[in-house]
């Protein structure tokens, strides 16, 4: 994947299969030496220990399961190339939490491209998911929540055109409140 | 900042038009959106089906994911189903053929044969 939205796109495809009403994407800046930090919550229905040892191995989960395949390896493959890991926690019933952590500075760092239409697309396609997006640095803090959203609009539905634009730009600006001068490729 | 009094702007705009215009979903754009799709150039793809219909006007499209069709190596895949439910299945997708989907088949209603499964795989 060529860059961190794609990954996005791709992994969130988990969590709607996995029956997720509720997802919670966090994207941070911390730490020394800076880190960016992916992390996807939801609510869907988890995995068992076995099964979380499978998805990061390509091999074994593209022969034996049908609905987790390369996302996350592939994932795993960007977080590790840029001095970083992933690391997935999960519980039956209760949901999944997956974190990816890329050193900033990093050469191999693949750039965030187009987070805001990512979204945008996401929640066009799923409007009945209630989601949250959070981004930080020691910047400055943004929040989104479609919960909220709705609640302003009172009726209205979240896909309409004018509405989802709103949605991007809003994020698009968060980016560059919270990212501009933390990543090189924010300004 | 965009502001939620924007948003609430365009609540209201958005109220006031709803009501002479009809908002049934009659027609449906799937784009297959699982790695393979992705990896090939999904998202361009969706993002040109979302533009153009925005841009022509359109309302009663709706434009939404799936997972793995089945046939990555023809990704990107979207499926159009129409109001009485006939599904086209579009292989090997760019922005570019998906407009000219919204054009010929949205717009138009004629199936854009050349891009079809069938073709592709003949």
């Amino acid at each position: 994947m060529k860059d961190l939205s794609l990954h996005i796109m791709d992994i969130i495809q988990n969590s709607i299969v996995a029956g997720a009403d509720k997802i919670n994407i966090s994207l941070r800046v911390e730490g020394t030496p800076q880190m960016l930090v992916l992390e996807i919550l939801d609510n869907g229905k988890g995995m068992d220990e076995e099964f979380i040892r499978k998805v990061t191995d390509p091999f074994k989960t593209s022969r034996t399961t049908r609905n987790v395949g390369l996302g996350i390896p592939l994932l795993e493959q960007s977080a590790k190339m840029a001095g970083g890991e992933l690391d997935i926690k999960s519980e039956p019933g209760k949901g999944t939490t997956l974190k990816a952590r890329f050193n900033i500075n990093h050469i191999d760092r693949i750039p965030l491209g187009d987070i805001p239409e990512t979204i945008k697309m996401l929640i066009m396609a799923n409007p009945n998911i209630s989601w949250t997006i959070h981004l930080s640095s020691p910047n400055d803090d943004f929040e989104l929540d479609t919960d909220e959203l709705k609640h302003h609009l009172d009726g209205v539905s979240i896909t309409n055109n004018n509405v989802l634009e709103w949605i991007q730009n809003t994020i698009a600006d968060g980016i560059k409140l919270v990212y501009g001068g933390v990543l090189d490729e924010v300004n | 900042m965009k502001s939620i009094e924007e948003l609430k702007a365009i609540r209201d705009k958005t109220l006031k038009e709803m009501s002479i215009r009809d908002n049934e979903d009659k027609v449906r754009i799937v784009v297959g959106m699982a790695t393979c799709g992705i990896a090939a150039g999904a998202k361009p793809v969706m993002s040109a089906f979302i533009d153009e219909l925005n841009k022509r006007n359109i309302n009663n499209v709706s434009v939404s994911m799936t997972g793995c069709i089945g046939i990555c190596r023809l990704e990107p895949v979207a499926e159009v189903f129409d109001s009485s439910g006939e599904k086209t299945t579009y292989v090997k997708l760019d922005a570019e053929k998906a407009r000219r989907i919204v054009a010929e088949h949205i717009v138009n209603q004629k199936v854009v044969t050349e891009f079809t499964v069938g073709a592709a795989e003949r």
